[in-house]
């Protein structure tokens, strides 16, 4: 057995670091560290509730109006506070707008480029890929970042600016849309969506959306060259390198549900796991701390109640994240849980052939693109520039709150708890906490830990290239990990 | 070329996220014009674990020229001094420890956005983790590299402050030092380059005509100028925000709500509520920058006396209620 430290982890977003225990050419177990504490949990303490719009989004600037939204969330939960439709129809739109974005910047800018690595010289399809996809140098990049740039400039509209927005509010959105501006998101994403069936699918968005099986994939695929698009060169890619036998995770998905209106969602909340589809039960989630540089609070809690004191004298401990559990299992959160939460039909297929992998995840990604940017032009049209955009209500002097969302790397949660009119407790569960957990108290290890075990090491490897793209494939945020 | 490392601490990863925004060009096209070539950056290289390592080793041991070192998020320095709040991943050294050894032989040091310049929103609160800028603690001078540190250009670090950054603000940054066109004069006396730190938010703000009368906005979301009680600080912020759009033609105004003055340093405790205006006796306590306090009141008691119909409803309402009057020269 040897033990490798690989880190500092590039193209996620903050610092990541993982210990492998190998063998025989292969991962026998791993632990991953979120090496960075900043205390957001605690910055938070003392001020008035509504400044954590100010706060909350800083946590990250990678998925800052998802922070937003469960923020205002938890916030309108404890002033009991509702939406006009036109403030949930913006809701929707600025978080499309930053999920989209992320999706797109991870599959272009984080997770492509390792295929572009020269320890893949010898493939068959390592000319093309290079030449596409090569970190900073590649042909996609250069297409990519003044689409990614222009499709923000709904941000521009409806948010101000993108990261760090305070438009998102409790009661709706600060920001009314005005007729001329409502004809300029229509316009907007009318060109995205263009580049996307160009450039990222070469085919229609209804096509991609309406894939039923892996069958009809791998079918729609081998239809065209696999240069014709770059959904279908990850697919080649995907295909010859037998992605979907690396990075299998826990097959038990978790969602919050994403996108209301009405008090309907475009996508459904709850929990999967081997064909059985559960209800979301929020009462199940709790949080432990026996290897976590945290004061060891013995047993799990509820985020509730639950307590955040920073201390390296847990020698147990090997990172600065928490290990969120529901009802004590390991769950994997993100698009390829949303979807098969959902019950998307190719996704669900995916995952019953092969489970949670790198291809699985990827898939879900990119589908999630073809539908959400479909689904958005239907919301502009919905806006009313005559209805109101947002109530306004009193905060109660002592109250608690919950605030669930999807972020683009799946389930964020924040719990609320003011008291004399202050913030008294605040607990924010992210994505990656979950996907990214050191092990709990049953050492249980977390979703990336399982899912590394097994994936192949060379014989002289320091940053395996397998285990690099199983942490990329799960898109992790350091920084909203820890916060 | 200049050779560019660009490494990332107590922060959101917010203002490479923004950089990544930069249009006319992409960023990564500008870089390549100006002669910048990145050696390392935390979502945009392909070096990752010991390559990356290797890299950073290079430097230190003079193999590799450092010209412009960028710090993005605040220096951890807790617990303890101890610098353990952040541990650079695969490194097991604190990164405090490798950026005072960078900034030691980079030739430049940028500090981007507010955490890196002056600590930010990681040192707000009890600030619990020790969090500082790299030459600025809030607006005390010091921070991680002390008062007196030079790069070896001879310069002080440089604060590109924001929270988050322009991307603009950035680029047109490196492209000065690029040029050789940088030099401590081209700063602020918060360490902020000029070029974006000489405007208020203010200049070109679209509520300009509610300001002037002042017809003011009561809740989020209205209309009216945001000075009077929703917190706004634009006319004493430090930035182009309204004549350098963001996004397109957005900026915190355009977008619904208030200035948090976000360039500036301990901009993260204001000591009120963000988005509500303190006053005594009903004067705002924050001021317009350069206005003498008994001309402000006095012209703004004038300018309420003269508000036209259309501004008054205008201001506390989501919609244009009242579009301005149209004049025919007949009839």
């Amino acid at each position: 057995m040897s033990r490798i430290v690989a880190g500092p982890f590039n193209r996620v977003e903050g610092d990541l670091e993982i210990t492998l225990q190998t063998a025989s050419g292969k991962v026998q177990s791993a632990e991953v560290n979120s090496p960075l504490y900043r205390g957001f949990e605690r910055i938070l303490l003392g001020h008035k509730p509504m400044d954590a719009l100010v706060y909350t989004p800083r946590i990250c600037g990678i998925c800052s109006v998802t922070q937003s939204v469960a923020s205002a969330r938890a916030l309108a939960d404890v002033m009991n506070l509702s939406m006009p439709v036109n403030g949930e129809l913006c809701t929707n739109l600025v978080l499309a707008n930053e999920n989209i974005t992320d999706l797109l910047t991870h599959f272009y800018l984080f997770f492509m480029p390792d295929f572009a690595r020269d320890t893949y010289a010898d493939k068959p399809w390592f000319n093309d890929i290079h030449s596409r996809f090569k970190a900073t140098s590649g042909s996609a990049a250069a297409q990519m970042l003044p689409a990614r740039a222009d499709f923000l400039h709904l941000m521009g509209i409806m948010a101000g600016k993108w990261p760090h927005t305070l438009s998102l509010q409790p009661g709706g959105v600060a920001k009314a849309i005005e007729p001329k501006e409502r004809m300029r998101l229509l316009a907007i994403v009318a060109g995205f969506k263009r580049f996307l069936e160009n450039t990222l699918f070469g085919d229609s968005l209804a096509t991609i959306s309406q894939l039923q099986s892996e069958a009809e994939l791998w079918q729609w695929c081998d239809e065209k060259d696999w240069q014709q698009s770059d959904f279908r060169r990850f697919l080649q890619v995907a295909r010859v390198q037998e992605l979907s036998t690396l990075g299998r995770g826990t097959d038990h998905f978790l969602s919050f549900g994403a996108y209301g209106l009405q008090g309907q969602t475009l996508w459904a909340s709850g929990s999967y796991c081997q064909g059985d589809n559960k209800p979301l039960a929020i009462s199940q989630i709790a949080e432990d701390h026996s290897h976590s540089w945290m004061t060891n609070t013995g047993s799990p809690h509820p985020p509730a109640q639950g307590i955040t004191q920073p201390s390296l004298d847990n020698e147990a401990g090997y990172s600065w994240c928490k290990a969120p559990r529901l009802a004590n299992q390991v769950v994997e959160v993100g698009p390829l849980a949303r979807q098969v939460v959902d019950g998307h039909p190719l996704i669900r297929d995916l995952v019953a052939r092969s489970g949670g992998n790198v291809l699985s995840r990827i898939v879900a990604r990119l589908l999630e693109m073809a539908l959400v940017v479909q689904q958005m032009e239907l919301w502009i049209k919905q806006i009313d520039p005559k209805a109101p955009f947002c109530h306004h209500g009193e905060m109660p002097g002592e109250a608690r709150g919950v605030g669930l969302v999807e972020a683009a790397r799946g389930s964020l949660g924040h719990w609320l708890e003011v008291k004399n009119g202050k913030i008294s407790n605040y607990q924010i569960i992210a994505p990656t906490s979950w996907n990214f957990s050191p092990r709990d108290n049953q050492e249980q290890p977390g979703a990336l830990e399982q899912a590394v075990v097994g994936a192949p090491v060379a014989e002289g490897e320091k940053t395996p290239v397998s285990v690099q793209h199983i942490v990329r494939s799960f898109d992790p945020c350091m920084a909203c990990t820890v916060h | 070329m200049l050779n560019l490392l660009w490494l990332q601490s107590g922060g959101c990863g917010g203002c490479s996220m923004s950089l990544l925004n930069a249009e006319s060009p992409d960023v990564l096209t500008l870089f390549e014009n100006a002669g910048i070539n990145l050696l390392w950056h935390p979502s945009l290289s392909e070096a990752t674990g010991d390559e990356c390592i290797t890299m950073l080793e290079d430097i230190l041991n003079g193999q590799l020229r450092l010209d412009i070192l960028c710090i993005e998020g605040s220096m951890m320095t807790g617990p303890m001094g101890t610098g353990k709040f952040h541990i650079m991943g695969g490194t097991g050294k604190p990164m405090t420890t490798w950026v005072k050894e960078l900034a030691d032989i980079a030739r430049y040091t940028v500090a981007v956005g507010s955490c890196a310049a002056y600590g930010g929103i990681t040192a707000a609160g009890a600030n619990d983790t020790d969090a500082t800028g790299l030459q600025f603690d809030g607006e005390v001078a010091g921070g991680l590299l002390g008062k007196e540190f030079t790069s070896q250009s001879g310069d002080q670090v440089v604060n590109i402050a924001g929270c988050p950054v322009h991307p603009d603000w950035v680029t047109e940054t490196l492209m000065s030092i690029a040029l050789g066109e940088h030099n401590d004069e081209q700063l602020d006396k918060f360490g902020r380059p000029r070029m974006y730190a000489d405007h208020l938010v203010h200049h070109g703000c679209s509520r300009n005509e509610f300001y002037e009368y002042k017809a003011s906005a009561v809740d989020m979301g209205d209309r009216g100028c945001m000075m009077e009680n929703m917190g706004c600080k634009g006319t004493q912020a430090h930035a182009d925000c309204n004549t350098r759009p963001w996004n397109g033609q957005g900026s915190c105004t355009n977008g619904g709500y208030p200035c948090i003055n976000c360039t500036a340093p301990e901009f993260e405790e204001p000591g009120h509520s963000f988005c509500q205006t303190p006053k005594v006796a009903g004067i705002p306590v924050g001021l317009p920058t350069d206005m003498p306090k008994a001309w402000f009141v006095a012209l703004a008691q004038l300018s309420k006396a003269a508000t036209p119909e259309r501004l008054k409803k205008n201001a506390i309402s989501e919609q244009l209620i009242y579009p301005p009057t149209i004049h025919k020269r007949k009839g």
